[in-house]
């Protein structure tokens, strides 16, 4: 297809883009590819202060009744993680990359609102600074990433050093990036339904933006509630509300319910974008379509859908009645379906291929493994009664990294490696991945699952250090020093991103001879994107294109129909 | 705008369910509620169901293109919202004095988040049919359809908002 496009003006790197040197070109931005590149970076650098703060936590813990971090201290440190990791890293990097691949997925010049693609942007990296500011107060949130009631109340005053501005400074940050969000999530569902090139039917969209796009629909169903909670607490904090305030008959409940309204949604808000980028991966790295592509989509569906209903099973020690506990019971282990039918896809996607073993690829196959673990294990708390076991203790932590860290991390890993020569116009190093690839395969796993065992033990979450008991202290030294080996991988892989950005092998348009539309363009993509779109027969264009070419007698490609199915 | 209401209507949603959660569950609350006028509210609440006709009639002089008879209509939707936002200030004003304040309890809580939500969404409501306003009156709406379908989604939707709370908080009081 390179015929198709004018060779004259094709830009061979990032640097290279006219359209796009000086600092005003992208502060003033409107492309959905320099917003989704913003996006990126930004979110990589979040994610380096939230590695940073993980293995600041695992140094505290490295030896028993170590006294290097106050309690206070640990308690900012916890919190600024998990709210830095969920709301600051993870899910802007989704964002950035559904950002930059949905409409080029789809065959679009942009998305539907630019503008408003710019102020999603703008407001995320608005509230990221207003969050991080809180350090400037000296006071940061100590109440944890899901900042229970009463923790956060001013009439917390026994401990009066719970009172600080820091909640303040996140819940105005937290209110910014969800209504970023919220303008996101619209501006990609208004995307795929209005500008999808012409016979890109809903049953040929790549999977990655059908994953997408239910995840849009979740983000702009599950943020409002979360929205309202902080408005709640908000009105608590500063006109004397009285919403979590028990003395006067608040009920802390009602934060709880409101925030897990949105906090089960999000697990899936930050894993179905991870989903839909392996999706793309496998097939093309196993040489194969997809398996089961229908059953994919609805198996990404029923999970939007179900994600609603199960959000009290955070819930369960706090004392509900049997009946509750049976419906979420059920609905937690129902979940587990869906999930497990795109499991058995990939894995059946994989059977038989010409299975071809780059860093993307073992990226792909790491998270399917990893992800399973961290699923299991989290069927096993639909069980009430293990769950009152086991709840805030350091097997609920090993259990949501293997799913967070082992799964989305993982993916979009995948998804970097896979990408980025699209994106900037140059491979990344295959061989400081590979390296990356063990080091956070090693590390990772070397770290999260002893602390499985750590929480049979008894070791609670959130506690800045635990007594001198040998089996605890022998499982925190291991799960500290695997730490540091993964913080290596990490270091490595942000090295890598640099030097290749300026050194990297040129990519061209197509290196790993993908069929998706977002490689009939050049790579990085021209700011209007596409020269001319392929027409589009299949769910592999590109396939169909490829093999027009080679057939004689079939010149036109529009001559075969549907042949790859 | 249809998306960005089905989000407005999920934050809506949880502030109604926290009043309906804590009601009754609030040692002063029937004290406070005696104060509630329901009659003068429900005047109110007419003002605002009406506004929702005569923003319907405007859309479609505007669609039609007829500015004389669009203004008019819309002046009228914009006469109604403020008289609604007016009625709710007053009964803040009242309330107040008879010493129904946020932190008096939870019935004060609930309430006025609630209706003040509302009454925010009222507020930026207005704004955009004032701005709808004035373009056509400078005759410079250059996508009539878009913008008058986005605005009257709008406003017809704050009117849905406050028929779900005006039975929930104010008839029920009576029962």
């Amino acid at each position: 297809m390179n015929s198709e496009i004018d060779t004259s003006e094709k830009p061979g790197s990032l640097l290279e883009v006219r359209e796009y040197k000086g600092l005003l070109s992208w502060l003033s931005s409107v492309d959905h590819k320099q917003i989704g590149i913003m996006y990126i970076t930004t979110s990589l650098l979040f994610f380096l202060a939230g590695i940073s703060l993980a293995l600041v936590m695992r140094t505290q813990l490295i030896r028993p009744n170590n006294d290097w971090l106050s309690p206070e201290a640990y308690n900012q440190v916890f919190t600024m993680h998990g709210t830095t990791m969920v709301f600051l890293a993870i899910m802007p990097m989704l964002t950035g990359f559904m950002v930059y691949f949905t409409p080029l997925m789809i065959g679009a010049r942009d998305v539907s609102f630019p503008r408003m693609n710019a102020l999603g942007y703008w407001l995320y990296l608005m509230g990221g600074i207003l969050i991080y500011f809180s350090y400037f107060t000296g006071d940061t949130l100590h109440a944890g990433w899901s900042a229970y009631a009463p923790l956060t109340s001013v009439n917390y005053s026994m401990n009066s050093y719970l009172v600080g501005t820091g909640v303040d400074y996140w819940i105005v940050g937290l209110i910014l990036t969800g209504a970023g969000t919220i303008s996101t999530a619209i501006n990609i569902l208004v995307t795929v339904v209005d500008l999808r090139a012409p016979d890109m039917k809903l049953t040929r969209l790549p999977l990655f933006v059908w994953m997408s796009s239910i995840n849009a629909v979740l983000m702009l169903l599950a943020l409002p509630a979360l929205n309202a909670a902080l408005v709640m607490l908000f009105m608590d904090r500063h006109l004397n509300a009285l919403f979590f305030n028990t003395a006067a008959g608040g009920n802390p409940l009602l934060w709880e319910h409101s925030f897990w309204f949105f906090g089960h949604p999000e697990v899936y808000i930050l894993i179905l974008p991870g989903f839909g980028m392996v999706s793309e991966i496998i097939p093309v790295f196993s040489r194969k379509p997809i398996f089961g592509y229908a059953f994919m989509t609805l198996a990404t569906v029923s999970i939007g859908f179900l994600s609603f209903g199960v959000w009290a099973h955070h819930m369960f020690a706090t004392g509900m009645n049997f009946t509750v506990y049976y419906v979420f019971a059920l609905t937690t282990v129902l979940i587990a379906v869906p999930t497990g039918i795109k499991i058995f896809n990939w894995i059946a996607t994989m059977w038989g291929g010409s299975i071809i073993f780059d860093t993307a690829m073992l990226f792909s196959v790491a998270f399917i493994i990893q992800f399973t673990i961290g699923g299991l294990s989290g069927v096993i708390f639909a069980t009430v009664p293990i769950d009152w076991t086991l709840t805030h203790s350091y097997f609920v932590v090993a259990h949501f990294h293997y799913t967070l860290l082992g799964g989305t991390l993982f993916t979009v890993m995948a998804g970097f490696y896979y990408w980025y020569p699209k994106i900037t116009g140059r491979m990344l190093s295959e061989k400081l991945g590979k390296i990356q690839f063990w080091l956070m395969v090693v590390g990772f796993n070397g770290t999260f699952f002893i602390l499985h065992f750590a929480g049979l033990a008894g070791m609670p979450r959130r506690v800045f250090t635990y007594p001198d008991l040998p089996q605890l202290a022998s499982i925190n030294l291991i799960s500290s020093c695997f730490a540091y080996v993964l913080g290596l991988g990490v270091l490595i892989f942000a090295v890598n991103l640099v030097v290749s950005f300026f050194k990297g092998k040129l990519a061209g348009d197509n290196p790993w001879g993908g069929w998706t539309l977002e490689w009939a363009t050049s790579s990085p993509p021209h700011p209007h994107n596409f020269e001319r779109i392929p027409p589009v027969r299949s769910l592999r264009p590109l396939w169909d294109l490829q093999h027009a070419k080679e057939q004689p007698g079939a010149a036109a490609p529009h001559a075969h129909e549907g042949d790859s199915e | 705008m249809l998306l960005f209401i089905a989000s407005e209507a999920i934050f809506f949603i949880v502030l109604i369910l926290a009043y309906v959660v804590y009601h009754g569950t609030s040692p002063g609350a029937a004290d406070a509620t005696r104060y509630l006028d329901v009659p003068r509210t429900a005047v109110f609440t007419a003002c605002l169901i009406f506004s929702s006709f005569t923003m319907h009639h405007a859309g479609i002089h505007l669609r039609t293109g007829r500015r004389r008879p669009a203004l008019t209509w819309l002046l009228a939707t914009i006469v109604l919202g403020a008289v609604f936002l007016a009625g709710q200030g007053s009964e803040y004003v009242y309330l107040i004095k008879k010493e129904v304040t946020i932190s008096r309890d939870l019935f004060g809580t609930t309430f006025y988040t609630l209706t003040g939500f509302h009454g925010l969404h009222v507020f930026i409501g207005l704004i955009m049919l004032g701005a709808l306003f004035g373009l056509e009156l400078k005759q410079r709406v250059t996508n009539p359809f878009e913008a008058v379908e986005s605005v009257s989604i709008y406003w017809h939707f704050v009117d849905a908002v406050w028929l779900v709370i005006f039975p929930v908080i104010y008839l029920w009081v009576l029962l």
